[in-house]
């Protein structure tokens, strides 16, 4: 049992015992489904799968909000993989509110960037892969965090105690590489593994148009490498690997009119690659289109990583098209679409995602994957035959 | 008044003095209907200066066609920022699926506001484009520029009436938006002459037909100066939707202060 595992279960018990007293629930429950469009590729793989979500989310505040606590666990139960089957804690923050300053500490989850198609700057939280490709999902990060608001803008202090693992589909999940990913293996470059504590800050400003961070961060790599090994059963897996890395990071939003205009650039050095990345780009919205009350933006990124073909992500020289629907509807329906391609290559990954809400409290979203002209070369060539239909009917309150 | 033709005597003095006496009367109707509007603009702007900052709820009841009706809670936070616009934060309660996004609000007098939104499921605040003035704000009838801050900059004026509405002596007056994004060629806007309040406004879309009209009722006065109505209707006659403002709750002298309205108070905004 990790010390995750451990603190989880000393928390969920506490949350039940602060749950007697007086205070908000919110959240949601749904199920979800998906339809795997092709034969699966490896065996145990299923064509399709169902699962059950609970993000339940517990909020007090004391003192007119200058103090307050947020619990919020997560849990999926998942038909067919156990490793999409998880436990989560995404918040269980302390928050206080000073004059000029704000302290969280527990666990959190934060958001540094703007662009849309991948978010290079963002990197205190662990990405939740079991639950999406795209690394929107984040796990909850022990972390304590000062933030200065001052008439220079806003400096946030980072100290984050603990190292939270990225998540792998299990040997019946999809969207998932040929060998397993074993995690009972895992290693680090730090001696302290898991418990090395990473640092992070970052400075961030808007002058007039001008929404503009800048960060660094030093500690565990949240992505890891991997090296073939064999598990206990003396089957054949990768064994993932986390560097101690430092990230220098810029983002940039400029806001005018229609426009909104985005970059964001990193800077990652460790022991095996020093690189440079970007994602930048401009959305631009169209309003009321042909006389309906139809908004419609149209998104451009451009994404590049100076490692060229040895890049860890599929995206060194690739374009994203997007569009994205808003009806302004009282059902608040969207809609976006969104393709990105290899400039190099035929390589195209497809994502349609849509969702409206169903009376007052009831949200129906339904999003399509897709993979194709995949070479062997290709990181998400393993994936070539995951492409898939998913819904999800949730319930809020 | 009695005309100096009949006075005898002194009559080129009397007359002279007469046009002096008269000179400010003869000024006052020769103010345009224009400056007669404007000043009736900032009048009503004037009596509502100085409030410092507010909090109030606001209930959105959505009525469809069918008359079908679906409800938004959205708490409200507003600071004056003299010499500019106000900045304001939204936080909305319901629909369920929506709660705990927030909106933060940067009005300015001439040029574009700035907002920003907070989504809560992604922990992210995106900066919006807020040329989309004329949109629906959720699915309503109320497009942004009918809930941002009114400054007297954002329309040119015209004074067009002496009008009764409801029993109340009103004036009314034509505004026309300066902001070439704006959903609107115009609006005709009822004011009462005892309170300065906004009784009715009537807007008129870009083709200059009448697209919606906005009723004010349930007025109360706070600090013994400022008027807030309790409801507003938007009907939208083309169509047949129309959505309806409950305000209460109306809390003034909360000590809001600006780090009360910047990125980081929108994240942690509940």
């Amino acid at each position: 049992m990790s010390w995750f595992n451990k603190t989880l279960l000393l928390v969920l018990a506490g949350g039940i015992n602060t749950a007697v007293t007086a205070a908000e629930w919110s959240g949601h429950v749904g199920v979800e489904a998906r339809q795997f469009v092709e034969d699966p590729l490896y065996a145990g793989q299923q064509h399709n799968n169902q699962s059950l979500v609970f993000v339940p989310e517990f909020y007090q505040q004391w003192q007119d909000g200058r103090f307050s606590l947020t619990f919020s666990p997560f849990m999926r139960q998942d038909s067919s993989d156990t490793e999409r089957s998880h436990v989560d804690i995404r918040e269980l923050l302390w928050l206080m509110v000073g004059d000029g300053w704000e302290l969280r500490a527990g666990l959190g989850r934060l958001f540094w960037g703007v662009t849309e198609s991948q978010h290079l700057v963002d990197i205190v939280n662990q990405t939740d892969l079991v639950e999406d490709l795209d690394g929107e999902q984040k796990l909850g990060q022990p972390l304590i965090n000062l933030s200065l608001i001052r008439n220079w803008g806003t400096l946030d202090l980072l100290l984050l105690p603990g190292f939270r693992e990225r998540t792998f589909p299990g040997t019946d999940g999809r969207l998932r590489l040929p060998l397993l990913v074993d995690t009972d293996q895992t290693e680090y470059e730090a001696s302290a593994g898991d418990r090395h504590v990473d640092v992070a800050l970052r400075w961030f400003h808007n002058i007039d148009d001008w929404d503009i961070g800048l960060s660094a961060f030093d500690g565990t790599a949240r992505e890891p490498l991997f090296s073939t090994g064999l598990d206990a059963g003396g089957q054949d897996v990768l064994i993932p690997y986390y560097e101690q890395i430092r990230q220098w990071g810029l983002d940039v939003q400029l806001t005018r009119e229609g426009w909104l205009w985005k970059l964001e650039a990193i800077r990652r050095d460790s022991a095996t690659s020093d690189y440079q990345a970007l994602t930048g780009g401009a959305e631009y919205t169209f309003y009321a289109i042909m006389d309906s009350d139809i908004d419609m933006g149209v998104i451009v990124e451009y994404l590049y990583d100076s490692r060229k073909e040895l890049a860890t992500t599929p995206f060194e020289d690739d374009v994203m098209l997007g569009a994205r629907f808003a009806w302004n509807n009282v059902q608040s329906t969207e809609l976006l679409a969104g393709v990105i391609g290899d400039l190099n290559s035929s390589a195209r990954a497809l994502n349609i995602e849509a969702s409206t809400r169903i009376g007052d409290s009831w949200k129906l979203a339904a999003r399509a994957r897709g993979f194709a002209g995949l070479n062997s070369s290709d990181l998400y060539y393993p994936l070539r035959n995951d492409g898939y239909l998913q819904l999800e009917l949730a319930r809020y309150f | 008044m009695k005309r100096p033709m009949t006075l005898k005597g002194n009559n080129c003095v009397f007359g002279l003095l007469m046009l002096l006496l008269l000179a400010p009367l003869t000024q006052v109707s020769a103010e345009t209907a224009e400056e007669k509007g404007l000043a009736i603009a900032r009048e009503l702007e004037r009596r509502d200066d100085g409030f410092g900052d507010a909090r109030a709820d606001m209930k959105m009841i959505l009525t469809n066609r069918q008359g079908e009706e679906s409800v938004r809670d959205i708490r409200l936070r507003m600071l004056e920022v003299p010499g500019d616009g106000d900045k304001s934060m939204s936080i909305f309660d319901r629909p369920a699926d929506v709660k705990g996004t927030a909106m933060l609000t940067w009005s300015h007098k001439v040029e574009a506001d700035d907002q920003w939104l907070y989504l809560p499921a992604l922990k992210r605040v995106k900066r919006i484009a807020s040329r989309n003035r004329s949109g629906s704000f959720m699915g309503s009838e109320f497009a942004f520029e009918d809930l941002g801050s009114q400054e007297t900059e954002k329309y040119t004026y015209k004074f067009i009436k002496d009008e009764v509405l409801n029993d109340l002596d009103c004036m009314v007056i034509e505004r026309d938006p300066v902001d070439r994004y704006s959903g609107y060629k115009r609006q005709l806007v009822w004011i009462d002459k005892a309170e300065y309040r906004l009784q009715k406004i009537e807007f008129y879309d870009r083709k200059d037909s009448l697209l919606k009209t906005l009723t004010y009722s349930g007025y109360h006065q706070f600090l013994k100066q400022y008027w807030r109505a309790e409801e507003m209707l938007m009907i939208n006659h083309q169509t047949g939707k129309s959505t309806k403002l409950l305000w209460s709750d109306y809390h003034f002298g909360n000590g809001f202060e600006e780090n009360d309205f910047t990125h980081n108070s929108l994240k942690r905004a509940r």
